[in-house]
């Protein structure tokens, strides 16, 4: 009987740390939605071009993430990128009048939308969208323009 | 000439039918599984034998992975200064493919062939019969709590690895590499999602520990009831379950993130 209650033991402590691990792997390595879909309001963005940024990439104000893209859509009549994101609903003080762009974190590293805030007493809300905004930088499009600036320096 | 073709046709029937053998014993196994709730004890056994004293092997392997992968992928990713994305590379690589694979793999050898020997001597030794014999179905006494043990266990040990492997890979990279410690798990955070690394890697355990604990288990009771027949089903379950369990990656793979 005592080795029998040992061996309940030993499982007891086997799906324990299963699942301990699990947990493990939910809060420290990855970033686990039950405690990440962003409880916030929706604001509309349009961009010439969006790069490289993809749904789930962060929203920065000031360096700090603020909220997360929510999606990244083509308007079929203007040929803008549609890209709605979720800001925190306690971020509920930012003004009207804010910009965006486009900014890559590093060199190579990921893209993200960086908020400058303006400077209206009137707050974005739901639905809202964000008129002045910057695209990406696309590094071959800036190559091109150089390498004409200095074609045009030779003349 | 038509002997090889005999030989041939004689090949293919053989196979087919042990897989047809196969998926009846699973079905008639899978029966089984419910005369297991009165008597969870079984189970509990079987979960020590085959999940609690796989752990050694699993924990071991698991760390020796991650500091593994760790040191080789900070060589590459230093050539481009990227290594801050070593976090990133260690738990993808870790969560998607090589915890619940290594992990099938190592199971195979450790517990699946144990599983095989087991069930196969029973036979020889003609247990099975004698608990034939005396009205206990070898199938729902022996065969289900055996099946239901891998099952569950294969998962918890995936987890285990590749949690382990993590650590590892962070213990190295962190302590001896020189890789900062904030960008090593922020970076790793924002590029692995729950749903879509983690839990596809669970799922992809829970296929292989099913697949892995079915052909332990058919191999044992289809052995040939000879200790010869016993050696051979314990070397096919490992090679078996290997290919098994590479082919069907390949395709979970495919499916998950293809």
């Amino acid at each position: 009987m005592a080795k029998q209650r040992i061996i309940e033991i030993w499982v007891g402590l086997f799906v324990a740390a299963g699942f301990a691990a699990l947990f493990g792997l939910a809060m420290q390595v990855s970033n686990i939605p039950v405690f990440q879909t962003t409880e916030g309001y929706d604001v509309y963005l349009r961009f010439e071009n969006v790069g490289g940024l993809r749904p789930r990439a962060p929203v920065t104000m000031s360096g700090v993430r603020v909220g997360r893209v929510k999606s990244i859509e083509l308007d079929e009549n203007t040929y803008q990128a549609l890209v709605t994101i979720t800001i925190e609903s306690r971020f509920d003080r930012i003004p009207e009048d804010t910009s965006a762009s486009i900014f890559t974190s590093g060199l190579l590293g990921e893209q993200y939308i960086a908020l400058d805030p303006g400077g209206t007493d009137w707050f974005l809300e739901a639905g809202d969208e964000i008129a002045l905004t910057q695209g990406a930088l696309v590094l071959e499009r800036l190559i091109g323009r150089f390498l004409t600036s200095m074609g045009q320096d030779d003349n | 000439m038509t002997g090889l073709l005999a030989l041939l046709g004689r090949k293919t029937l053989d196979s087919f039918s042990r897989l047809g053998r196969g998926t009846l014993f699973l079905l008639r196994a899978m029966a089984g599984l419910p005369s297991l709730l009165p008597r969870p004890g079984l189970v509990i056994q079987q979960l020590y034998s085959i999940g609690v004293l796989s752990l050694l092997i699993i924990v071991v392997s698991g760390i020796f992975v991650g500091m593994v992968l760790a040191l080789q992928g900070y060589n590459t990713l230093v050539n481009f200064g990227a290594e801050q994305s070593l976090g990133v590379l260690v738990a993808l690589s870790l969560l998607r493919e090589l915890g619940p694979v290594v992990t099938a793999l190592l199971f195979a050898g450790r517990a699946g062939s144990a599983l095989t020997a087991e069930i196969g001597l029973m036979k020889t030794t003609e247990q099975l019969s004698g608990m034939e014999m005396m009205a206990v179905d070898p199938i729902k006494r022996v065969v289900a709590p055996r099946l239901l043990a891998g099952f569950l266990a294969m998962p918890l040990l995936a987890v285990i690895f590749s949690f382990l492997g993590i650590m590892g890979a962070y213990v190295v990279s962190v302590a001896t590499l020189g890789v900062d410690d904030g960008a090593f798990w922020s970076q790793m955070q924002s590029a692995v999602d729950f749903r879509e690394d983690v839990m596809n890697g669970v799922i992809k355990s829970l296929v292989f520990g099913f697949v892995a604990s079915w052909i332990a288990v058919f191999e044992g009771y289809d052995a040939e009831p000879t200790s010869e027949g016993v050696s051979r089903a314990t070397t096919r379950t490992v090679v078996h379950t290997s290919l098994a369990v590479l082919g069907l990656d390949f395709v979970l793979t495919a499916v998950m993130f293809g």
